[in-house]
Protein backbone atom coordinates (compact mmCIF):
# COMPACT_ATOMS: atom_id res chain seq x y z
CA UNK A 1 0.00 0.00 0.00
CA UNK A 2 1.66 3.24 -0.82
CA UNK A 3 1.13 6.77 1.12
CA UNK A 4 -1.87 7.88 -0.61
CA UNK A 5 -3.63 5.30 -0.44
CA UNK A 6 -3.33 4.34 3.13
CA UNK A 7 -4.00 7.67 3.53
CA UNK A 8 -7.55 7.65 2.03
CA UNK A 9 -8.16 4.05 3.71
CA UNK A 10 -7.48 6.07 7.19
CA UNK A 11 -10.31 9.00 5.87
CA UNK A 12 -12.18 6.29 4.92
CA UNK A 13 -12.15 4.52 8.70
CA UNK A 14 -12.66 7.71 10.34
CA UNK A 15 -15.61 8.64 8.20
CA UNK A 16 -17.17 5.50 8.62
CA UNK A 17 -16.46 4.57 12.45
CA UNK A 18 -15.97 8.36 13.34
CA UNK A 19 -17.77 10.82 11.47
CA UNK A 20 -20.86 9.01 10.83
CA UNK A 21 -21.97 8.40 14.43
CA UNK A 22 -21.15 11.81 15.49
CA UNK A 23 -23.38 12.97 12.84
CA UNK A 24 -26.09 10.95 13.64
CA UNK A 25 -25.84 11.13 17.26
CA UNK A 26 -26.06 15.06 16.71
CA UNK A 27 -28.99 14.82 14.44
CA UNK A 28 -31.06 12.17 16.47
CA UNK A 29 -31.90 10.08 13.39
CA UNK A 30 -30.89 6.92 14.89
CA UNK A 31 -32.79 4.93 11.87
CA UNK A 32 -30.13 5.47 9.89
CA UNK A 33 -27.85 3.21 12.14
CA UNK A 34 -30.04 0.18 10.48
CA UNK A 35 -30.27 2.15 7.11
CA UNK A 36 -26.36 2.18 7.01
CA UNK A 37 -26.09 -1.18 8.41
CA UNK A 38 -27.86 -2.79 5.59
CA UNK A 39 -25.88 -1.31 3.43
CA UNK A 40 -22.84 -2.70 5.02
CA UNK A 41 -24.05 -6.11 4.92
CA UNK A 42 -25.20 -5.87 1.14
CA UNK A 43 -21.80 -4.78 0.32
CA UNK A 44 -20.08 -7.68 2.11
CA UNK A 45 -22.10 -10.17 -0.34
CA UNK A 46 -22.38 -8.03 -3.42
CA UNK A 47 -17.96 -8.58 -2.67
CA UNK A 48 -18.78 -11.81 -3.11
CA UNK A 49 -20.04 -11.45 -6.29
CA UNK A 50 -17.58 -9.17 -7.60
CA UNK A 51 -15.01 -12.02 -7.02
CA UNK A 52 -16.72 -14.57 -9.01
CA UNK A 53 -17.18 -11.77 -11.46
CA UNK A 54 -13.23 -11.51 -11.34
CA UNK A 55 -12.76 -15.47 -12.63
CA UNK A 56 -15.55 -14.66 -15.42
CA UNK A 57 -18.23 -15.81 -14.09
CA UNK A 58 -21.96 -13.75 -13.76
CA UNK A 59 -23.08 -14.82 -10.38
CA UNK A 60 -27.03 -14.22 -10.01
CA UNK A 61 -27.25 -16.65 -7.24
CA UNK A 62 -25.74 -15.05 -4.21
CA UNK A 63 -29.12 -14.68 -2.36
CA UNK A 64 -29.47 -18.54 -1.92
CA UNK A 65 -25.92 -18.32 0.56
CA UNK A 66 -27.44 -15.02 2.18
CA UNK A 67 -30.38 -17.03 3.01
CA UNK A 68 -28.68 -20.48 3.86
CA UNK A 69 -26.24 -18.55 6.30
CA UNK A 70 -28.78 -16.91 7.80
CA UNK A 71 -30.61 -20.36 8.77
CA UNK A 72 -27.78 -22.21 9.59
CA UNK A 73 -26.84 -19.03 12.46
CA UNK A 74 -30.89 -18.93 13.26
CA UNK A 75 -30.84 -22.83 13.94
CA UNK A 76 -27.25 -23.15 15.27
CA UNK A 77 -28.64 -20.28 17.61
CA UNK A 78 -32.15 -20.93 19.06
CA UNK A 79 -31.70 -24.88 18.82
CA UNK A 80 -28.14 -25.81 20.01
CA UNK A 81 -27.67 -22.42 21.90
CA UNK A 82 -24.43 -21.74 20.33
CA UNK A 83 -23.03 -18.68 20.30
CA UNK A 84 -23.64 -16.22 17.59
CA UNK A 85 -20.42 -15.62 17.18
CA UNK A 86 -19.51 -19.18 16.22
CA UNK A 87 -22.05 -19.40 14.12
CA UNK A 88 -20.82 -16.53 12.09
CA UNK A 89 -18.06 -18.53 11.00
CA UNK A 90 -19.30 -21.39 10.66
CA UNK A 91 -22.30 -19.97 8.45
CA UNK A 92 -19.68 -18.96 5.93
CA UNK A 93 -17.95 -22.38 6.07
CA UNK A 94 -21.29 -23.93 5.31
CA UNK A 95 -21.70 -22.03 2.52
CA UNK A 96 -18.46 -22.32 1.19
CA UNK A 97 -19.04 -26.23 1.74
CA UNK A 98 -22.65 -26.35 0.20
CA UNK A 99 -20.94 -23.85 -3.23
CA UNK A 100 -18.06 -26.58 -3.37
CA UNK A 101 -20.81 -29.24 -3.95
CA UNK A 102 -22.44 -27.27 -6.21
CA UNK A 103 -19.81 -25.18 -7.74
CA UNK A 104 -18.31 -28.92 -8.93
CA UNK A 105 -20.76 -29.40 -11.70
CA UNK A 106 -21.94 -26.02 -12.64
CA UNK A 107 -18.14 -24.03 -12.89
CA UNK A 108 -17.58 -25.58 -15.81
CA UNK A 109 -20.75 -23.75 -17.83
CA UNK A 110 -19.71 -20.52 -19.39
CA UNK A 111 -21.24 -16.57 -19.61
CA UNK A 112 -24.89 -16.76 -20.14
CA UNK A 113 -25.25 -20.74 -18.94
CA UNK A 114 -23.33 -20.42 -15.49
CA UNK A 115 -25.94 -17.52 -15.02
CA UNK A 116 -28.69 -18.97 -15.81
CA UNK A 117 -28.20 -21.92 -13.56
CA UNK A 118 -27.44 -19.81 -10.34
CA UNK A 119 -30.06 -17.40 -10.89
CA UNK A 120 -32.34 -20.63 -10.01
CA UNK A 121 -30.12 -21.42 -6.79
CA UNK A 122 -32.23 -18.95 -4.77
CA UNK A 123 -35.11 -20.18 -6.01
CA UNK A 124 -34.29 -23.50 -4.99
CA UNK A 125 -32.81 -22.42 -1.56
CA UNK A 126 -36.25 -20.33 -0.56
CA UNK A 127 -38.25 -23.59 -1.72
CA UNK A 128 -35.82 -25.96 0.31
CA UNK A 129 -36.48 -23.54 3.33
CA UNK A 130 -39.67 -23.94 3.31
CA UNK A 131 -39.97 -28.01 3.31
CA UNK A 132 -37.45 -28.51 5.39
CA UNK A 133 -38.88 -29.40 8.58
CA UNK A 134 -35.28 -27.74 10.38
CA UNK A 135 -35.89 -24.47 8.77
CA UNK A 136 -39.88 -24.71 9.81
CA UNK A 137 -41.34 -23.56 7.29
CA UNK A 138 -43.17 -20.59 5.66
CA UNK A 139 -43.63 -19.47 9.16
CA UNK A 140 -39.56 -18.93 9.12
CA UNK A 141 -37.31 -18.86 12.61
CA UNK A 142 -38.09 -15.93 15.04
CA UNK A 143 -37.21 -14.26 18.03
CA UNK A 144 -33.82 -15.00 17.54
CA UNK A 145 -31.68 -13.83 20.52
CA UNK A 146 -29.27 -11.29 20.13
CA UNK A 147 -25.34 -12.00 20.08
CA UNK A 148 -24.34 -12.63 23.68
CA UNK A 149 -21.05 -11.58 24.73
CA UNK A 150 -17.45 -12.34 22.94
CA UNK A 151 -15.08 -13.23 25.35
CA UNK A 152 -11.38 -14.74 24.59
CA UNK A 153 -9.74 -15.78 27.77
CA UNK A 154 -11.96 -13.67 30.39
CA UNK A 155 -11.50 -10.31 28.27
CA UNK A 156 -14.83 -9.06 26.94
CA UNK A 157 -13.91 -8.20 23.08
CA UNK A 158 -17.48 -7.23 22.36
CA UNK A 159 -20.31 -6.95 25.23
CA UNK A 160 -23.75 -8.85 24.94
CA UNK A 161 -25.98 -6.81 22.86
CA UNK A 162 -28.99 -6.71 25.04
CA UNK A 163 -27.29 -4.99 27.63
CA UNK A 164 -26.33 -2.17 25.11
CA UNK A 165 -28.51 1.11 25.31
CA UNK A 166 -28.06 1.49 21.84
CA UNK A 167 -28.30 -1.88 19.74
CA UNK A 168 -28.69 -0.79 16.66
CA UNK A 169 -25.00 1.40 17.12
CA UNK A 170 -23.39 -1.52 18.09
CA UNK A 171 -24.88 -2.69 15.17
CA UNK A 172 -23.78 -0.73 12.70
CA UNK A 173 -20.38 -1.29 14.34
CA UNK A 174 -20.23 -4.78 13.74
CA UNK A 175 -21.12 -4.41 10.15
CA UNK A 176 -19.02 -2.20 9.44
CA UNK A 177 -16.22 -3.91 10.85
CA UNK A 178 -17.09 -6.66 8.84
CA UNK A 179 -17.38 -4.98 5.30
CA UNK A 180 -14.05 -3.43 6.17
CA UNK A 181 -12.47 -6.82 6.79
CA UNK A 182 -14.11 -8.32 4.03
CA UNK A 183 -12.99 -5.55 1.34
CA UNK A 184 -9.53 -5.95 2.53
CA UNK A 185 -9.89 -9.40 2.55
CA UNK A 186 -10.63 -9.00 -1.01
CA UNK A 187 -8.03 -6.29 -2.26
CA UNK A 188 -5.26 -8.56 -0.81
CA UNK A 189 -7.09 -11.34 -3.11
CA UNK A 190 -7.01 -9.23 -6.17
CA UNK A 191 -3.24 -8.28 -5.48
CA UNK A 192 -1.85 -11.11 -4.73
CA UNK A 193 -0.94 -13.87 -7.27
CA UNK A 194 -3.98 -15.19 -6.35
CA UNK A 195 -5.86 -12.28 -8.14
CA UNK A 196 -3.74 -12.16 -10.82
CA UNK A 197 -4.79 -16.19 -11.68
CA UNK A 198 -8.83 -15.69 -11.24
CA UNK A 199 -7.50 -12.35 -13.85
CA UNK A 200 -5.52 -15.26 -16.55
CA UNK A 201 -8.81 -17.33 -15.90
CA UNK A 202 -11.16 -14.67 -16.88
CA UNK A 203 -9.48 -13.43 -20.29
CA UNK A 204 -8.69 -16.58 -21.11
CA UNK A 205 -9.89 -20.12 -19.40
CA UNK A 206 -7.67 -22.06 -21.73
CA UNK A 207 -4.49 -20.74 -22.06
CA UNK A 208 -5.01 -20.13 -17.90
CA UNK A 209 -4.53 -23.89 -18.28
CA UNK A 210 -1.88 -23.95 -20.37
CA UNK A 211 0.56 -22.08 -17.94
CA UNK A 212 -0.18 -24.42 -16.01
CA UNK A 213 -3.09 -22.95 -13.31
CA UNK A 214 -5.70 -25.66 -11.85
CA UNK A 215 -8.28 -23.44 -13.23
CA UNK A 216 -10.88 -25.83 -12.06
CA UNK A 217 -9.48 -25.73 -8.77
CA UNK A 218 -9.07 -21.90 -8.93
CA UNK A 219 -13.29 -21.56 -9.64
CA UNK A 220 -14.10 -23.84 -6.98
CA UNK A 221 -11.94 -21.81 -4.69
CA UNK A 222 -12.82 -18.01 -5.65
CA UNK A 223 -16.57 -19.49 -5.93
CA UNK A 224 -15.61 -20.65 -2.36
CA UNK A 225 -14.84 -17.51 -1.17
CA UNK A 226 -17.71 -15.69 -2.98
CA UNK A 227 -20.25 -17.78 -0.89
CA UNK A 228 -18.82 -17.29 2.35
CA UNK A 229 -19.28 -13.55 1.84
CA UNK A 230 -22.50 -14.36 0.71
CA UNK A 231 -23.31 -16.72 4.13
CA UNK A 232 -21.62 -14.32 6.99
CA UNK A 233 -23.76 -11.57 5.37
CA UNK A 234 -26.72 -13.75 5.42
CA UNK A 235 -26.15 -15.12 9.06
CA UNK A 236 -25.66 -11.14 10.41
CA UNK A 237 -28.94 -10.04 8.92
CA UNK A 238 -30.78 -13.18 10.17
CA UNK A 239 -29.32 -11.73 13.65
CA UNK A 240 -29.78 -7.91 13.41
CA UNK A 241 -33.40 -8.79 12.19
CA UNK A 242 -33.69 -11.43 15.05
CA UNK A 243 -35.95 -13.64 12.13
CA UNK A 244 -35.50 -14.92 8.93
CA UNK A 245 -37.91 -16.72 6.47
CA UNK A 246 -37.57 -18.40 3.30
CA UNK A 247 -38.53 -14.88 1.63
CA UNK A 248 -35.91 -12.76 3.51
CA UNK A 249 -33.42 -13.23 0.16
CA UNK A 250 -34.89 -13.80 -3.50
CA UNK A 251 -34.36 -13.88 -6.79
CA UNK A 252 -34.53 -9.71 -6.36
CA UNK A 253 -31.97 -9.60 -4.25
CA UNK A 254 -29.65 -11.91 -5.89
CA UNK A 255 -30.33 -9.49 -8.75
CA UNK A 256 -29.40 -6.23 -7.03
CA UNK A 257 -26.08 -7.94 -5.26
CA UNK A 258 -24.97 -8.31 -9.41
CA UNK A 259 -26.47 -4.83 -10.11
CA UNK A 260 -24.41 -3.13 -7.01
CA UNK A 261 -21.06 -4.67 -9.02
CA UNK A 262 -22.26 -3.59 -12.21
CA UNK A 263 -22.75 -0.25 -10.88
CA UNK A 264 -19.77 0.21 -8.62
CA UNK A 265 -17.45 -1.14 -11.85
CA UNK A 266 -16.06 -5.05 -12.09
CA UNK A 267 -12.48 -4.06 -12.21
CA UNK A 268 -12.17 -1.73 -8.82
CA UNK A 269 -12.01 -4.11 -5.78
CA UNK A 270 -14.12 -0.97 -3.90
CA UNK A 271 -16.73 -1.17 -6.75
CA UNK A 272 -19.23 -3.18 -5.10
CA UNK A 273 -19.34 -0.96 -1.94
CA UNK A 274 -19.58 1.72 -3.93
CA UNK A 275 -22.32 0.22 -5.80
CA UNK A 276 -24.34 -0.55 -3.12
CA UNK A 277 -24.37 2.83 -1.18
CA UNK A 278 -25.28 4.75 -4.40
CA UNK A 279 -28.60 1.80 -5.38
CA UNK A 280 -29.45 1.19 -1.63
CA UNK A 281 -29.54 5.32 -1.52
CA UNK A 282 -30.81 5.76 -5.10
CA UNK A 283 -33.54 3.56 -4.61
CA UNK A 284 -34.79 5.25 -1.78
CA UNK A 285 -34.64 8.70 -2.62
CA UNK A 286 -36.78 7.79 -5.80
CA UNK A 287 -39.29 6.78 -3.27
CA UNK A 288 -40.67 10.08 -3.32
CA UNK A 289 -41.38 9.51 -7.31
CA UNK A 290 -44.12 7.28 -6.22
CA UNK A 291 -45.10 4.79 -9.24
CA UNK A 292 -42.63 5.63 -11.39
CA UNK A 293 -40.40 5.11 -8.80
CA UNK A 294 -39.15 1.92 -10.41
CA UNK A 295 -39.55 3.26 -13.77
CA UNK A 296 -36.88 6.24 -13.38
CA UNK A 297 -34.83 3.47 -11.44
CA UNK A 298 -34.68 1.54 -14.33
CA UNK A 299 -34.03 4.45 -16.64
CA UNK A 300 -31.07 5.27 -14.84
CA UNK A 301 -29.48 2.05 -14.74
CA UNK A 302 -29.95 1.62 -18.23
CA UNK A 303 -28.44 5.20 -19.20
CA UNK A 304 -25.61 4.36 -16.13
CA UNK A 305 -24.58 1.58 -18.28
CA UNK A 306 -24.61 2.88 -21.48
CA UNK A 307 -22.42 5.98 -20.47
CA UNK A 308 -20.02 3.84 -17.83
CA UNK A 309 -19.83 0.70 -18.93
CA UNK A 310 -16.91 0.07 -16.89
CA UNK A 311 -18.77 1.28 -13.40
CA UNK A 312 -19.05 4.32 -11.71
CA UNK A 313 -15.32 4.23 -10.72
CA UNK A 314 -13.84 4.29 -14.27
CA UNK A 315 -14.75 8.05 -14.09
CA UNK A 316 -11.45 8.39 -11.94
CA UNK A 317 -9.49 6.87 -14.53
CA UNK A 318 -10.65 9.11 -17.10
CA UNK A 319 -9.42 11.71 -14.61
CA UNK A 320 -5.47 10.38 -13.84
CA UNK A 321 -5.62 7.97 -17.14
CA UNK A 322 -4.54 4.96 -15.62
CA UNK A 323 -5.43 3.00 -12.42
CA UNK B 1 18.53 -42.53 -24.79
CA UNK B 2 14.57 -42.31 -24.64
CA UNK B 3 12.88 -39.68 -26.83
CA UNK B 4 11.38 -37.44 -24.98
CA UNK B 5 8.36 -37.54 -26.10
CA UNK B 6 6.81 -40.53 -27.81
CA UNK B 7 3.69 -40.64 -29.95
CA UNK B 8 2.14 -43.73 -30.34
CA UNK B 9 -0.60 -44.77 -32.17
CA UNK B 10 -2.43 -41.68 -31.29
CA UNK B 11 -5.80 -41.28 -33.14
CA UNK B 12 -8.81 -39.05 -32.41
CA UNK B 13 -12.15 -38.97 -33.91
CA UNK B 14 -15.08 -36.20 -33.62
CA UNK B 15 -18.04 -38.42 -34.42
CA UNK B 16 -17.70 -39.84 -37.51
CA UNK B 17 -15.25 -37.70 -38.52
CA UNK B 18 -11.25 -39.35 -37.51
CA UNK B 19 -9.50 -36.09 -36.92
CA UNK B 20 -5.92 -37.77 -35.80
CA UNK B 21 -5.23 -41.34 -37.11
CA UNK B 22 -3.10 -43.84 -35.87
CA UNK B 23 -0.29 -41.55 -36.06
CA UNK B 24 3.04 -42.58 -34.13
CA UNK B 25 6.70 -40.56 -34.10
CA UNK B 26 9.38 -39.78 -31.76
CA UNK B 27 11.11 -36.36 -30.68
CA UNK B 28 14.71 -36.38 -29.54
CA UNK B 29 15.36 -33.85 -26.89
CA UNK B 30 16.88 -30.93 -27.97
CA UNK B 31 15.36 -31.03 -31.96
CA UNK B 32 13.45 -28.96 -33.93
CA UNK B 33 10.71 -31.31 -35.20
CA UNK B 34 7.94 -29.71 -37.69
CA UNK B 35 4.54 -30.99 -38.36
CA UNK B 36 3.50 -30.12 -41.72
CA UNK B 37 0.20 -30.82 -43.51
CA UNK B 38 -2.56 -29.28 -46.01
CA UNK B 39 -5.43 -27.44 -44.29
CA UNK B 40 -7.44 -29.73 -42.01
CA UNK B 41 -4.69 -32.37 -41.68
CA UNK B 42 -5.33 -32.70 -38.38
CA UNK B 43 -1.64 -31.13 -36.70
CA UNK B 44 -3.86 -28.73 -34.27
CA UNK B 45 -5.77 -31.39 -33.35
CA UNK B 46 -2.80 -33.57 -32.94
CA UNK B 47 -1.04 -30.90 -30.90
CA UNK B 48 -4.04 -30.80 -28.53
CA UNK B 49 -3.61 -34.49 -27.97
CA UNK B 50 -0.10 -34.01 -27.31
CA UNK B 51 -0.56 -30.94 -24.44
CA UNK B 52 -3.44 -32.85 -23.32
CA UNK B 53 -6.02 -30.72 -24.06
CA UNK B 54 -7.85 -33.29 -25.79
CA UNK B 55 -8.66 -36.90 -24.73
CA UNK B 56 -7.44 -39.46 -27.90
CA UNK B 57 -9.84 -42.21 -28.50
CA UNK B 58 -7.40 -44.28 -28.67
CA UNK B 59 -3.25 -44.28 -28.55
CA UNK B 60 -0.76 -42.95 -25.92
CA UNK B 61 1.69 -39.53 -25.81
CA UNK B 62 4.75 -40.70 -23.71
CA UNK B 63 6.93 -37.46 -22.02
CA UNK B 64 10.75 -39.07 -21.06
CA UNK B 65 8.75 -42.36 -20.74
CA UNK B 66 6.00 -41.77 -18.45
CA UNK B 67 2.42 -41.79 -19.77
CA UNK B 68 0.95 -37.99 -20.31
CA UNK B 69 -2.54 -38.41 -22.07
CA UNK B 70 -5.20 -38.40 -19.86
CA UNK B 71 -3.39 -35.85 -17.52
CA UNK B 72 -5.10 -32.50 -16.89
CA UNK B 73 -3.17 -30.08 -19.03
CA UNK B 74 -2.33 -27.89 -16.44
CA UNK B 75 -0.22 -31.31 -15.11
CA UNK B 76 1.11 -31.82 -18.71
CA UNK B 77 2.08 -27.95 -18.27
CA UNK B 78 3.57 -28.82 -15.11
CA UNK B 79 6.00 -31.50 -16.20
CA UNK B 80 7.44 -29.46 -19.12
CA UNK B 81 4.86 -30.18 -21.90
CA UNK B 82 3.63 -26.55 -22.91
CA UNK B 83 1.70 -25.24 -26.03
CA UNK B 84 1.19 -21.94 -27.56
CA UNK B 85 -1.92 -21.07 -29.54
CA UNK B 86 -2.78 -21.15 -33.15
CA UNK B 87 -5.14 -18.35 -32.55
CA UNK B 88 -2.73 -16.15 -31.05
CA UNK B 89 -3.84 -16.33 -27.45
CA UNK B 90 -2.56 -14.34 -24.78
CA UNK B 91 -4.27 -12.39 -21.71
CA UNK B 92 -5.54 -9.15 -23.51
CA UNK B 93 -5.90 -6.65 -20.70
CA UNK B 94 -3.12 -7.48 -19.05
CA UNK B 95 0.44 -5.30 -20.15
CA UNK B 96 2.99 -7.66 -22.03
CA UNK B 97 5.35 -7.73 -18.45
CA UNK B 98 1.79 -8.48 -16.29
CA UNK B 99 1.33 -11.45 -19.60
CA UNK B 100 4.79 -12.62 -18.78
CA UNK B 101 5.00 -12.74 -15.07
CA UNK B 102 1.63 -14.24 -14.20
CA UNK B 103 2.87 -16.99 -16.97
CA UNK B 104 5.98 -17.87 -14.40
CA UNK B 105 3.18 -19.51 -12.00
CA UNK B 106 4.43 -22.70 -12.35
CA UNK B 107 7.64 -22.02 -11.10
CA UNK B 108 6.02 -20.56 -7.99
CA UNK B 109 7.40 -21.89 -4.73
CA UNK B 110 4.83 -20.68 -1.94
CA UNK B 111 1.19 -21.63 -2.19
CA UNK B 112 -1.55 -19.44 -2.78
CA UNK B 113 -2.22 -18.86 0.94
CA UNK B 114 1.61 -17.69 1.23
CA UNK B 115 1.02 -14.91 -1.57
CA UNK B 116 -2.43 -14.12 -0.13
CA UNK B 117 -0.40 -13.68 3.65
CA UNK B 118 2.61 -12.04 1.50
CA UNK B 119 5.33 -14.66 2.66
CA UNK B 120 9.27 -14.22 2.30
CA UNK B 121 8.31 -16.95 0.17
CA UNK B 122 5.73 -15.61 -1.81
CA UNK B 123 7.94 -12.28 -1.95
CA UNK B 124 11.38 -14.30 -3.67
CA UNK B 125 8.83 -15.94 -5.72
CA UNK B 126 7.52 -12.83 -7.11
CA UNK B 127 10.63 -10.76 -7.17
CA UNK B 128 12.33 -14.01 -9.19
CA UNK B 129 9.39 -13.79 -11.71
CA UNK B 130 9.64 -10.24 -12.26
CA UNK B 131 13.53 -10.62 -12.53
CA UNK B 132 12.78 -13.55 -15.28
CA UNK B 133 10.11 -11.55 -17.00
CA UNK B 134 12.55 -9.13 -17.74
CA UNK B 135 15.42 -11.40 -18.91
CA UNK B 136 12.27 -13.22 -21.76
CA UNK B 137 11.86 -9.65 -22.58
CA UNK B 138 15.11 -8.84 -23.03
CA UNK B 139 15.60 -12.07 -25.05
CA UNK B 140 12.53 -11.54 -27.50
CA UNK B 141 13.42 -7.93 -28.00
CA UNK B 142 10.08 -6.56 -26.34
CA UNK B 143 11.68 -4.22 -24.35
CA UNK B 144 9.60 -1.27 -26.43
CA UNK B 145 6.41 -2.39 -25.67
CA UNK B 146 6.88 -4.16 -22.34
CA UNK B 147 4.37 -1.65 -20.62
CA UNK B 148 1.66 -1.89 -23.80
CA UNK B 149 -1.77 -3.50 -23.09
CA UNK B 150 -1.47 -6.89 -24.94
CA UNK B 151 -4.79 -5.88 -27.03
CA UNK B 152 -3.15 -2.85 -28.56
CA UNK B 153 -0.35 -5.06 -30.25
CA UNK B 154 0.03 -5.79 -33.67
CA UNK B 155 0.28 -9.40 -34.72
CA UNK B 156 4.09 -9.94 -35.25
CA UNK B 157 4.62 -9.02 -31.54
CA UNK B 158 1.28 -11.21 -30.15
CA UNK B 159 2.97 -13.94 -31.49
CA UNK B 160 6.46 -12.96 -30.03
CA UNK B 161 4.33 -12.67 -26.58
CA UNK B 162 2.73 -16.14 -27.04
CA UNK B 163 6.43 -17.24 -27.28
CA UNK B 164 7.37 -15.23 -24.31
CA UNK B 165 4.24 -16.73 -22.06
CA UNK B 166 5.19 -20.44 -23.40
CA UNK B 167 8.84 -19.50 -21.93
CA UNK B 168 8.05 -18.31 -18.69
CA UNK B 169 6.54 -21.58 -18.01
CA UNK B 170 10.29 -22.76 -17.96
CA UNK B 171 9.26 -25.36 -20.43
CA UNK B 172 11.13 -28.91 -21.54
CA UNK B 173 9.02 -29.32 -24.98
CA UNK B 174 7.13 -26.29 -26.27
CA UNK B 175 4.43 -26.99 -29.17
CA UNK B 176 4.09 -23.59 -31.53
CA UNK B 177 0.98 -23.86 -33.62
CA UNK B 178 1.83 -21.65 -36.76
CA UNK B 179 4.30 -19.43 -35.01
CA UNK B 180 4.96 -17.49 -38.21
CA UNK B 181 1.30 -17.23 -39.84
CA UNK B 182 0.63 -13.73 -40.86
CA UNK B 183 3.99 -12.35 -40.59
CA UNK B 184 5.88 -10.57 -43.73
CA UNK B 185 9.20 -12.15 -44.64
CA UNK B 186 11.43 -10.61 -42.36
CA UNK B 187 9.21 -11.15 -39.15
CA UNK B 188 9.31 -14.68 -40.25
CA UNK B 189 12.93 -14.34 -40.84
CA UNK B 190 13.54 -12.92 -37.19
CA UNK B 191 10.92 -15.33 -35.83
CA UNK B 192 12.83 -18.08 -37.03
CA UNK B 193 16.25 -17.08 -35.39
CA UNK B 194 14.36 -16.71 -31.77
CA UNK B 195 13.11 -20.50 -32.37
CA UNK B 196 16.90 -21.47 -32.84
CA UNK B 197 18.02 -19.55 -30.07
CA UNK B 198 15.40 -20.80 -27.72
CA UNK B 199 16.47 -24.75 -28.91
CA UNK B 200 20.45 -23.20 -28.38
CA UNK B 201 20.61 -21.22 -25.21
CA UNK B 202 17.71 -22.52 -23.49
CA UNK B 203 17.92 -26.05 -24.60
CA UNK B 204 13.92 -26.29 -25.32
CA UNK B 205 12.77 -28.96 -27.66
CA UNK B 206 10.35 -27.47 -30.41
CA UNK B 207 7.86 -28.78 -32.19
CA UNK B 208 6.20 -26.49 -34.42
CA UNK B 209 3.19 -26.63 -37.19
CA UNK B 210 3.99 -24.27 -39.74
CA UNK B 211 2.91 -23.50 -43.27
CA UNK B 212 5.58 -21.11 -44.13
CA UNK B 213 7.23 -24.21 -46.32
CA UNK B 214 10.83 -22.61 -46.50
CA UNK B 215 11.20 -21.23 -43.11
CA UNK B 216 10.17 -24.73 -41.89
CA UNK B 217 13.14 -26.30 -44.54
CA UNK B 218 14.99 -23.88 -42.76
CA UNK B 219 14.06 -24.64 -39.44
CA UNK B 220 13.58 -27.77 -39.10
CA UNK B 221 16.09 -30.92 -38.17
CA UNK B 222 13.13 -33.34 -38.87
CA UNK B 223 9.51 -32.93 -40.88
CA UNK B 224 6.52 -35.37 -40.04
CA UNK B 225 4.00 -35.07 -42.40
CA UNK B 226 0.70 -35.97 -42.18
CA UNK B 227 -2.46 -35.43 -44.43
CA UNK B 228 -6.40 -36.50 -43.74
CA UNK B 229 -5.06 -37.66 -40.22
CA UNK B 230 -2.68 -40.28 -41.15
CA UNK B 231 1.11 -39.82 -40.90
CA UNK B 232 2.19 -40.04 -44.65
CA UNK B 233 5.99 -39.27 -44.23
CA UNK B 234 9.06 -38.53 -41.78
CA UNK B 235 12.59 -37.33 -42.18
CA UNK B 236 15.04 -34.37 -42.89
CA UNK B 237 14.06 -31.33 -44.71
CA UNK B 238 16.09 -33.11 -47.69
CA UNK B 239 13.76 -36.20 -47.59
CA UNK B 240 10.78 -34.80 -46.92
CA UNK B 241 10.96 -32.50 -50.34
CA UNK B 242 11.59 -35.38 -52.42
CA UNK B 243 9.30 -37.47 -50.89
CA UNK B 244 6.14 -38.50 -53.58
CA UNK B 245 3.54 -38.26 -51.42
CA UNK B 246 4.43 -35.25 -49.37
CA UNK B 247 4.52 -33.65 -53.32
CA UNK B 248 1.33 -35.51 -54.05
CA UNK B 249 -0.48 -34.18 -50.81
CA UNK B 250 0.10 -31.08 -51.89
CA UNK B 251 -0.53 -30.62 -54.85
CA UNK B 252 -4.04 -31.96 -54.67
CA UNK B 253 -4.76 -29.74 -51.81
CA UNK B 254 -5.31 -26.14 -52.52
CA UNK B 255 -2.45 -25.14 -50.48
CA UNK B 256 0.16 -23.34 -52.14
CA UNK B 257 2.91 -26.38 -53.84
CA UNK B 258 5.73 -27.18 -51.27
CA UNK B 259 7.76 -24.69 -53.36
CA UNK B 260 11.57 -23.58 -52.54
N1 LIG C 1 -13.62 -29.83 -31.82
C1 LIG C 1 -13.82 -30.40 -33.03
N2 LIG C 1 -14.98 -31.01 -33.32
C2 LIG C 1 -15.19 -31.57 -34.52
N3 LIG C 1 -14.28 -31.61 -35.49
C3 LIG C 1 -13.08 -31.03 -35.28
C4 LIG C 1 -12.79 -30.39 -34.04
N4 LIG C 1 -11.52 -29.90 -34.09
C5 LIG C 1 -11.07 -30.22 -35.32
N5 LIG C 1 -11.98 -30.89 -36.04
C6 LIG C 1 -11.81 -31.41 -37.39
O1 LIG C 1 -10.64 -32.18 -37.41
C7 LIG C 1 -9.94 -31.99 -38.63
C8 LIG C 1 -8.53 -31.55 -38.34
O2 LIG C 1 -8.52 -30.22 -37.83
P1 LIG C 1 -7.20 -29.48 -37.37
O3 LIG C 1 -6.45 -30.37 -36.46
O4 LIG C 1 -7.56 -28.14 -36.86
O5 LIG C 1 -6.41 -29.34 -38.74
P2 LIG C 1 -5.14 -28.46 -39.11
O6 LIG C 1 -4.64 -27.79 -37.87
O7 LIG C 1 -4.19 -29.44 -39.67
O8 LIG C 1 -5.58 -27.48 -40.13
C9 LIG C 1 -10.73 -30.96 -39.44
O9 LIG C 1 -11.53 -31.66 -40.35
C10 LIG C 1 -11.58 -30.28 -38.40
O10 LIG C 1 -12.79 -29.84 -38.95
MG1 LIG D 1 -4.43 -25.79 -37.38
Amino acid sequence: MNAKKLLGFAAFLLVVFVLVPLIINATGRWGFFYTLTSVALLSVAAAGVWLTFYIGRINIGQGAYALIGGYVSAILVTQAGVSFWLTLPIAGLFCAFVSVVIGLPILRLRGVYFAMVTLVLTEVARLTALALPITSGAKGITSIPLPGELSLFGLTIIPAFGSLSNPRFGFYIMASVLMVVTYLVLWRIVNSRLGHLCRSLQQNEELSASIGVNTAYLRILAYAISSFFGGIAGAMFASIAQSIYPSSFVVADSVNFMLYCFLGGLGYVFGPMLGTFLLYFGWDLLSIAKEYQLLIYSGVMIALMLVLPNGVLSLLDKKEGGK
Amino acid sequence: MTPILQIKNITKRYGGLTAVNDVSFDVKAGEILSVIGPNGAGKSTLFKLISSFVPATSGEVLFNGTRISSLAPHKVARMGVVRTFQETTIFRSMTVRENIIVSHHLRSKASLLGFFLGTKQAKEDEAAFAASADDIVDFLGLQAIRNELASNLPQGHLRALGMAIGLATDPKVILLDEPFAGMNHDETMKMVGLVRRLRDERGVTVLLVEHDMPAVMKISDRIVCINFGQKIAEGTPKEIRENEKVIEAYLGSEDAAIGM
